[in-house]
């Protein structure tokens, strides 16, 4: 089984950008010989799809401008007075500005997560391609064989363990189960064996380079792109991490955007005026995300070919 | 605390041979960390399974630690509704892998086709979703579910139907409706890069033979993804059953999600408001070996599929 997903990952290698985009170029063209029935009978089922996927974000986006009474008597879709910047401000005053510092939680988690992740996983993978050594046949299917454990079931064990080691209720016992990412380490992989010339790092150890140094100057530089697409994986996955953080985490200033909102949604059914701040704080935490992600196509993009599976 | 010590490479590498031990620095970090947040909370849950604590006398001396064997094990299985949590999970896992997968791909071949106006848009706005995470994804639609604020039950009043999304029968499948929201996108995206990896010229033939668009989609490009439309719908299987956030979430606006709906809520529950670690292992484990059957089963399909596809 190692062996024909190893086959498939090199195969399944991701194409350059440009070639992509050419390629689409060329369906385009062909489809001008469709006849113009089908591409409107085409476009109307995407659009009415589309809709479907929208409107649960232009409803947080429009309910997050109304006050909290306009939110039961106004009609969904329609904005009522603008109330926005009441709301938010309403939002950093409860509770001492306690969601800001859910936000400043979610983005330690996320952000430091994610390099420290990327760093892990790019060595390895780097490591993999480059070096032949005892053991790495072993390791390789270690990682292969363990993208079969999902990482929810391992939650409640992981607690456990965090809790022997001390480490529940604070900062690194969120940070650390996080670095162990066998997909990162399969992907940096596949970037390494792309993207690093066996040839180029004999040519740099025969200059005097250092293995270390050969890795940071050559290695990182090469699988760079191929990094960013694991760090926005690891990204994202720390941001919308929800099961672990809620059972590791009792304080209240530890907690993440995710287990903080839903607690207020929680408590909103005795303290009605949480209600809009959930809204509120949602909106302000989808919206950010949503756009870089959506700038940083290309890159998940090329993960997600390169990859054909998914962590 | 634990320590990562960063993987430094000696100056001396001749001297110390470090040509042979560089790899090894390489790999270390991941090989400490998979060691200690992958292995051991295994091997910690199947040890700590077979324990039990007993408060002795009247609860004063503390807890007494006393080996059970496969007993958790055994109140696990006679726990009829952390059983039936798995049946629950089948019966969303029939209806939720179908339908966002043919959502997934019927939007994929969609955009495929060339036949889709304004593709990136429409594109952007199927993906949206993912950058949402999953449990505020449920919050929204919690909104939605909710008659007092929802504008979808309220429209459907307008219809003059009386819905009720959080009622015993309906509530599973507004559970499952959120996860297709949240993951038909990525799906999509997945299915689209296999499709446009294809070969092109096969298609040209097969347009110039006078296959309509249709026909292509389903009889030539389906077949020729059939690796990654397996692959996509093994971790669909294997997410559902570890379905958690979003019945969580909703839990707090309808009285039809019990505390132990899904394995992996009962397993939180038992953990947390129950206080008993040790069975919430046992049941992780319990869970842990059906997703791993689950998918051994899915993979042996896929790949020999896959072969005859390929």
């Amino acid at each position: 089984m190692t062996a024909d997903v190893q086959d498939r990952e090199r195969s399944a290698a991701p194409a350059p950008a440009g070639f992509r985009a050419r390629r689409s170029a060329t369906v385009l063209s062909g489809g001008d010989r469709v006849s113009r029935g089908w591409t409107t009978a085409a476009t109307i089922v995407v659009a009415l799809a589309s809709i479907y996927f929208l409107a649960p974000v232009v409803w947080l986006v429009i309910a997050a401008t109304k006050s909290s009474s306009e939110l039961f008597t106004t009609p969904g879709f329609a904005f009522g007075d603008w109330h926005l910047w009441d709301n938010v401000r309403a939002l950093s005053a409860y509770d001492g500005g306690i969601f800001w510092r859910w936000a400043l939680n979610s983005v330690i988690y996320s952000v430091v997560g994610s390099a420290l992740t990327t760093l892990v996983c790019a060595a390895t993978g780097y490591a993999l391609a480059v070096y032949r050594f005892r053991g790495r046949k072993a390791l390789i299917a270690v990682v292969l064989g363990s993208l079969l454990v999902p990482g929810t079931v391992l939650a409640q064990p992981t607690y456990v363990l965090l809790v022997d080691l001390g480490l529940n209720n604070t900062y690194w016992g969120l940070l650390l189960p996080a670095l162990s990412y066998p997909f990162g380490v399969l992907l940096a992989w596949i970037f390494a064996q792309n993207a690093v010339p066996t040839e180029l790092v004999e040519a740099a150890r025969l200059d005097g380079a250092g293995e270390l140094r050969t890795f940071v100057s050559i290695g990182l530089r090469l699988m760079s792109s191929g990094l960013v697409t694991i760090l926005l994986f690891t990204f994202l996955g720390s941001w919308n991490s929800y099961l672990l953080p809620l059972l590791v985490l009792t304080d209240v200033e530890l907690m993440p955007l995710t287990v903080g909102l839903t607690g207020w949604n929680q408590a909103s059914i005795t303290i009605p005026s949480l209600q809009i701040l959930t809204v509120v704080g949602s909106m302000l935490s989808v919206v950010p995300i949503a756009v870089v992600f959506v700038a940083l196509q290309r890159f998940w993009r090329a993960g997600l070919t390169a990859g054909g599976v998914r962590g | 605390m634990v320590a990562l010590a960063p993987a430094v490479v000696p100056r001396r590498r001749r001297a110390l041979g470090g040509g042979r031990l560089a790899p090894y620095l390489f790999v270390a970090p991941f090989v400490v960390v998979f060691l200690l947040f992958m292995v051991a909370p295994i091997v910690i849950a199947v040890s700590n399974a077979m324990y039990s604590s007993r408060s002795s006398g009247l609860g004063f001396g503390g807890a007494e630690t006393v080996f059970v064997g496969l007993q958790n094990y055994a109140t696990a299985l006679r726990d009829g509704d952390f059983l039936f949590g798995f049946a629950r999970v089948a019966l969303y896992g029939l209806v939720q892998v179908p339908v966002m997968m043919l959502i997934a791909a019927g939007l994929a071949l969609l955009f495929d086709s060339a036949l889709v106006r304004a593709r990136r848009f429409f594109q952007f706005a199927v993906f949206l979703p993912y950058a949402v995470p999953g449990v505020i994804a449920a919050l929204l639609w919690g909104f939605f579910y909710q008659p007092s604020v929802s504008p979808l039950v309220q429209a459907l009043q307008g219809l003059g139907v009386d819905a009720d999304l959080l009622a015993p029968g309906t509530v599973l499948w507004s559970v499952a409706n959120v996860s297709v929201w949240s993951n038909a996108g990525i799906n999509m995206i997945i299915l689209f890069s296999a499709l446009q990896s294809l070969p092109r010229d096969t298609f040209e033939a097969a347009r110039l033979d006078g296959a309509g668009e249709l026909r292509m989609a389903l009889s030539l490009k389906l077949p020729m993804i059939a690796p990654a439309v397996l692959l996509t719908t093994l971790s669909t299987v294997i997410g559902t059953l570890q379905l958690f956030n979003e019945p969580q979430v909703l839990q707090s606006i309808t009285p039809h999600i019990a505390s132990d709906w899904t394995p992996n809520m009962a397993i939180y529950a038992v953990s947390t408001l129950g206080g008993d670690t040790r069975l919430g292992s046992a049941m992780a484990v319990l869970l842990g070996l059906v997703t791993l059957v689950v998918s051994l089963v899915l993979v042996r399909v896929t790949n020999s599929s896959s072969r005859e596809g390929l």
